[in-house]
């Protein structure tokens, strides 16, 4: 019976045709990997205002750098992806847009929020600097 | 009484009357860690945004600035609910990424293990840094 269990096991992804609910959802899971990596910065952040204010200016240094600030805002993306996705997770798990129907639209007004409230953050973030 | 009823068939099948009323199944444990991701996510939501908008003005501030902001006892607080509830969620979200993808028992229960540690020190740690600040001459 070892032969048997050589056969073709789920999620085998190659068979699907792409979709953009297939590509929102993957999505969800980078972000929140993206989001361990900002979680290092924010530590690094308050640990450095806890610190002092020669170890704060260092992390201040390094986020006004041109890495840093793509570090940021590859951040406050990710953020405000996977929040928004989170709250399509939470209006699915009560029963709202979980049609297929639902799922494409709600997915399109979701992408939509992500990135508006991104350039939204900069914005606040720039006419502040 | 239909929820007399109910309870009574199942009580009749393979199931003990605890066992029903605890409402587990045969791994005897519930689903308490996809609860506390949704409750952790709906938490966050404001917690998150207040974060976001709140430091996104603090661009380019000097070091005090800083500091008088977590002077407040509110702002103190949120952040460090923010950091605790915040830090749960990455955990738990880690856990399952671990749990899908590292097929090696042993490797696996590691793995989460060693996340499960760091998030705790990172976050009880990031917890005492915003005391430092708020509590500092």
């Amino acid at each position: 019976m070892a032969h048997a269990t050589n056969r073709p096991l789920s999620p085998h992804l190659s068979i699907y045709k792409l979709q953009v609910s297939m590509i929102l959802s993957g999505l969800h899971r980078i972000t929140g990997f993206g989001l361990l990596l900002g979680t290092l910065l924010f530590a690094w952040w308050i640990i450095a205002a806890a610190v002092g204010p020669r170890a704060f200016l260092t992390v201040q240094h390094f986020i006004g750098s041109p890495i840093g600030l793509l570090f940021l805002f590859g951040w406050t993306f990710c953020l405000m992806y996977h929040l928004c996705n989170g709250v399509r997770h939470l209006l699915w798990d009560i029963g709202i847009g979980i049609e297929i129907e639902g799922i494409k639209l709600g997915g399109w007004i979701m992408v939509g929020c992500a990135v508006g409230l991104t350039v939204l953050a900069w914005i606040v973030g720039i006419a502040s600097w | 009484m239909a929820g007399h009823m109910v309870s009574g068939k199942v009580e009749r099948g393979v199931l003990h009357p605890l066992a029903v009323a605890r409402g587990l199944g045969a791994s005897h444990t519930g689903t308490e860690h996809w609860w506390l991701q949704r409750l952790t996510s709906i938490a966050l939501v404001p917690l998150t945004l207040w974060f976001v908008f709140t430091v996104a003005q603090f661009a380019g501030a000097p070091y005090g600035a800083i500091v008088l902001w977590l002077k407040s006892p509110l702002n103190a607080g949120l952040l460090i609910l923010f950091v605790a509830i915040g830090f749960h969620h990455a955990a738990a979200g880690l856990e399952v990424i671990f749990e899908d993808y590292i097929h090696h028992k042993p490797a696996k229960l590691t793995a989460i293990l060693i996340q499960k540690f760091f998030f705790l020190v990172l976050g009880v740690v990031c917890v005492v840094s915003v005391l430092m600040v708020a509590l500092g001459r």
